[in-house]
């Protein structure tokens, strides 16, 4: 009678699917299921049984779902293909904009005498620790010749207001020079904050310069943790955010916490300080496996373990915060999260695949040296130079992008192609570390089984993913993240 | 309601009218230009000379010996600066430009290779391709600082390079007008089509194309035509592809309310590159009166899902925006989302929008929901937060 027709006759006519790639993991009974750029479903046991085994019935309430997530396909549909193109393509878009990132290490000496530090020096030898003015000339001259259209310039200790006229000499030279190369030039000071001067605020109000503090947490914590004369570290930091905060604006200063084994237990009080200070989001981070943790043999799954505990209070605890109205934010999660979400690669250098060194950030040291990484700068500082790239008076930019140093571990790191990663359900919202996988088991892949790494990120995955699809309340505070 | 065609009530012409368009002048808008422009004889006045066309409200007032035609009561609200087609025996006419309207809209044909269930411009398969030739003649008229037009069918983009020539035009002769065209998208997937597109090179051109679904079989059975997903879709790559300002349009009723997140999730994972993304209130004309059991949805059924689709899409940083909502029906956090979008000719409101103290701000209804409407319309009551509410809005 109608001249329509009825909903039925749109489907598929027969069941000849076609699968895309994908790749699953088994979650208590249910599975994840992966398109090739991280989108994902959870399917019953038995659902996916019959979507791998491509016996999924024409009029299955599946079907849609899966089609939707480009999972599968019938003959003749061309969108999915042309769209999962696309999303991959704009994942990989940042690799056409390797530099970002450029580290000026522009002194070793520092006042504190942190035990997890192995870089900085008590010293008041400038000569010998301080980067010169002809050193930061053709760092700086390295760093433009980086294609990407926004460059960010770190300044890094030691503690680098020890050096602070060589910032001020570095920031002016960067402008002048952007005058021709119009990029997107910004600059962070990584601090203590603890010989902050009302002049040096001035500066950085003036050049629009963003500081990045360390902030462990409460007082006796952030203490312990770095110690300097007088012990007033935790004092000094607290000041100095509320100054920059008042000075530059509230957005201006952001904060990171080292984690130690004296933090885990202790994430609600952690959380509770950076509320305090009016600071807006926290990263729970990893302990480091680098110097002092690595010489003390003080990291160990166990470690893992209970980091996990530590993220997972932190995080539940931040949730409730959102919940009750008060936004903060996790970096860690935002960032997997927008790996989760998106099409976007927030290009984060520890979780992003091919890595980040190099092409994501790179260190020019006080002396000259050039370091994939600043993990890989103190990895030299102990001894090991594999991550050192060359050194900027005697190598031109051509040979140390291409170095091997370079081009080694980022080849053979990439997770894609990596065994056990390529065919991992996660790989997408991970990424490739070849530096910690070399510092824990000598090599850029490492073995996943025995990598920590994996470990740690693969149950921030799933602790994430479960969130997401069981919590309403997390769902929407994610997307908040997301959106940043 | 105003209507927008009717037949004369009574007109007198030497010979057939050998143009289709005309601009209507008074004494206030004499100039003297005469090509194209029909003078409107108003009560007393005496009608100007040299003009190849006059209306006349009053037959008694008709010049004499001058070619003329007299509006009926329901066309009468026409005013200088409007543009009126008139058949070539001056029997039926049309009005085509309101110019106190802010959103006009031109149809360019009837045709149309989608025969969407809820259509509220039922397609109709015969050669029309006077109207796209009555649209160049109304954009001639047109003053250039016209601030923007709209282009609608059928499809529109059946005419290939004949459309693509009139946004040229558009362009050209109409420089400040923001052009609005609404497509189906299919032919975009031709990516020579979708390069002609960009290269008309407005920057206020969008093109709205509508989604209903986040995979062929819903999108294909909403608009009646097998492929028509997968055509769409790779159309508005390509025209991502060209940077050519698209809108995506959702037209929401009972079949594709409970998909609106799955939409949601993906546009904003696989088209986050449109400009914006506009979810739209049905109206009750056309097919969506036909097939009133199939498309019909009380608003306030799909609360919680429009919710969650603008939440997955704004959140992703998606323009979004909702179309054709009465603000009672709807979650008051998407207050800001919402746009007063219905025009001007075809809003009405309810007795009850009487005590609302957001009624201005409100979108109204369509004339149209006098066949159908939420039975849960609510005047809102003014208190504090409703007051912080609206001014998000």
């Amino acid at each position: 009678m109608s001249r329509f027709r009825q909903l039925e006759d749109f489907r598929p006519q027969t069941a000849g699917w076609e699968l895309l790639p994908f790749r699953f993991e088994r979650l208590n009974g249910r599975v994840l299921v992966t398109n090739m750029v991280g989108e994902h479903v959870m399917l019953a046991a038995e659902q996916f049984e019959a979507f791998a085994e491509k016996r999924l019935p024409v009029d299955s309430p599946l079907v849609r779902r899966l089609r939707a997530k480009h999972l599968i396909r019938q003959p003749g549909d061309r969108s999915p293909s042309t769209l999962l193109a696309l999303k991959a393509r704009t994942r990989y878009r940042r690799l056409a904009e390797s530099t970002g990132l450029h580290i000026f290490v522009v002194s070793l000496r520092c006042e504190h005498s942190c035990p997890y530090c192995q870089v900085s020096r008590q010293s008041g030898d400038t000569e010998r620790y301080d980067m010169s003015p002809e050193t930061a000339e053709r760092g700086l001259g390295m760093a433009f010749r980086s294609p990407s259209s926004a460059i960010k310039i770190e300044f890094q200790g030691g503690e680098p207001l020890l050096n602070f006229g060589l910032i001020e000499e570095i920031v002016r030279r960067a402008e002048r020079r952007n005058c021709d190369e119009r990029r997107n030039l910004g600059f962070v000071i990584a601090t203590n904050l603890a010989l902050l001067t009302d002049e040096m605020l001035e500066f950085c109000a003036r050049h629009d310069i963003n500081i990045s503090t360390s902030l462990d947490g409460p007082a006796d914590l952030h203490n312990k943790n770095r110690p300097r004369p007088g012990r007033d570290s935790w004092e000094l930091a607290v000041k100095g955010i509320r100054r920059v905060r008042e000075a530059l604006g509230v957005d201006r200063v952001s904060a990171l916490m080292t984690t130690t084994k004296a933090s885990l237990g202790r994430v609600r009080e952690i959380v509770d300080c950076y509320l305090e200070q009016g600071l807006r989001g926290i990263f729970l981070r990893p302990l480091s496996p680098y110097g002092f943790a690595i010489k003390t043999k003080s990291y160990s799954a166990y470690d893992a373990e209970r980091w996990l505990d530590f993220y997972r209070e932190g995080l539940a605890y931040i949730l409730d915060l959102n919940r009750r109205g008060v936004p903060m934010t996790e970096y860690l999660s935002a960032v997997i999260l927008k790996k989760m979400l998106t099409n976007r690669e927030p290009g984060y250098v520890d979780l992003t695949s091919p890595a980040g060194i190099g092409i994501g950030a790179i260190v020019y040291n006080y002396d000259g040296s050039v370091y994939a990484s600043d993990e890989g700068r103190m990895l030299a500082e102990m001894g090991d130079e594999t991550f050192r790239l060359g050194h900027l008076a005697t190598d031109s930019y051509e040979e140390i992008m291409t170095s091997e140093a370079l081009l080694a571990p980022l080849e053979e790191s990439f997770a894609p192609s990596a065994p056990m990663c390529s065919d991992c359900a996660f790989e997408p919202f991970c990424g490739s570390d070849p530096v910690y996988h070399y510092a824990t088991s000598g090599d850029f892949l490492g073995r996943k089984p025995e990598s920590d790494f994996c470990r740690r990120n693969t149950a921030v995955f799933k602790h994430l993913l479960g969130l997401y699809e069981s919590d309403p309340s997390a769902r929407s505070t994610f997307l908040n993240w997301v959106g940043r | 309601m105003i209507s927008l065609r009717g037949r004369s009530a009574a007109f007198e012409l030497e010979a057939p009218l050998t143009r289709a368009v005309w601009m209507l002048v008074d004494r206030d808008t004499l100039t003297p230009q005469r090509r194209g422009r029909a003078f409107l004889v108003k009560d007393d006045e005496k009608p100007a000379d040299g003009f190849d066309l006059y209306f006349v409200t009053d037959p008694e007032r008709a010049p004499t010996g001058k070619p003329w035609i007299a509006l009926p009561p329901l066309l009468r609200y026409v005013s200088a600066g409007d543009v009126v087609s008139a058949s070539e025996t001056g029997e039926y006419l049309r009005v085509l430009w309101r110019h106190k309207n802010p959103a006009n809209s031109v149809l360019l044909t009837e045709r149309c290779d989608h025969y969407c269930l809820m259509c509220s411009q039922p397609p109709k398969e015969r050669e029309d391709d006077w109207l796209l030739e009555n649209a160049r003649e109304l954009i001639r008229l047109l003053p250039s600082s016209t601030p923007g037009i709209g282009f609608t069918g059928g499809e529109p983009t059946i005419y290939g390079d004949r459309l693509i020539n009139l946004l040229r035009l558009c362009r050209n002769v109409l420089p400040e007008a923001d052009v609005h065209v609404l497509s189906n998208g299919r032919r975009f997937a031709h990516f020579g089509f979708a390069s002609a597109w960009a290269n008309v090179g407005n920057p206020r051109m969008m093109v709205g194309i509508p989604i209903y679904g986040a995979e062929p079989t819903l999108h294909d059975y909403v608009v009646q035509a097998e492929g028509a997903f997968d055509e769409t879709v790779r159309g508005i790559v390509n025209l991502g592809e060209v940077r050519a300002r698209t809108e995506i349009r959702v037209v929401i009723h009972r079949q594709t309310a409970p998909a609106l997140p799955e939409i949601a999730e993906f546009i904003a994972r696989n088209l986050p590159f449109v400009e914006q993304v506009a979810l739209m209130g049905l109206e009750m004309i056309g097919f969506a009166r036909a097939n009133m059991d199939e498309v019909w949805i009380d608003p306030v059924e799909y609360r919680a899902e429009l919710a969650e689709a603008v939440s997955l899409l704004a959140r992703r940083g998606v323009k979004t925006m909702i179309y054709n909502h009465q603000l009672c029906l709807i979650d008051r956090q998407l207050w800001p989302f919402a746009v007063r979008s219905i025009s001007d000719w075809k809003n009405e409101y309810h007795p009850e929008c009487a005590r609302c103290s957001v009624v201005e701000r409100c979108g109204g209804f369509f004339f149209s929901a006098k066949y159908r409407h939420s039975d849960h319309i609510t005047a809102i009551q003014s208190d504090a937060s409703t007051k912080r509410d609206v001014l998000q809005v």
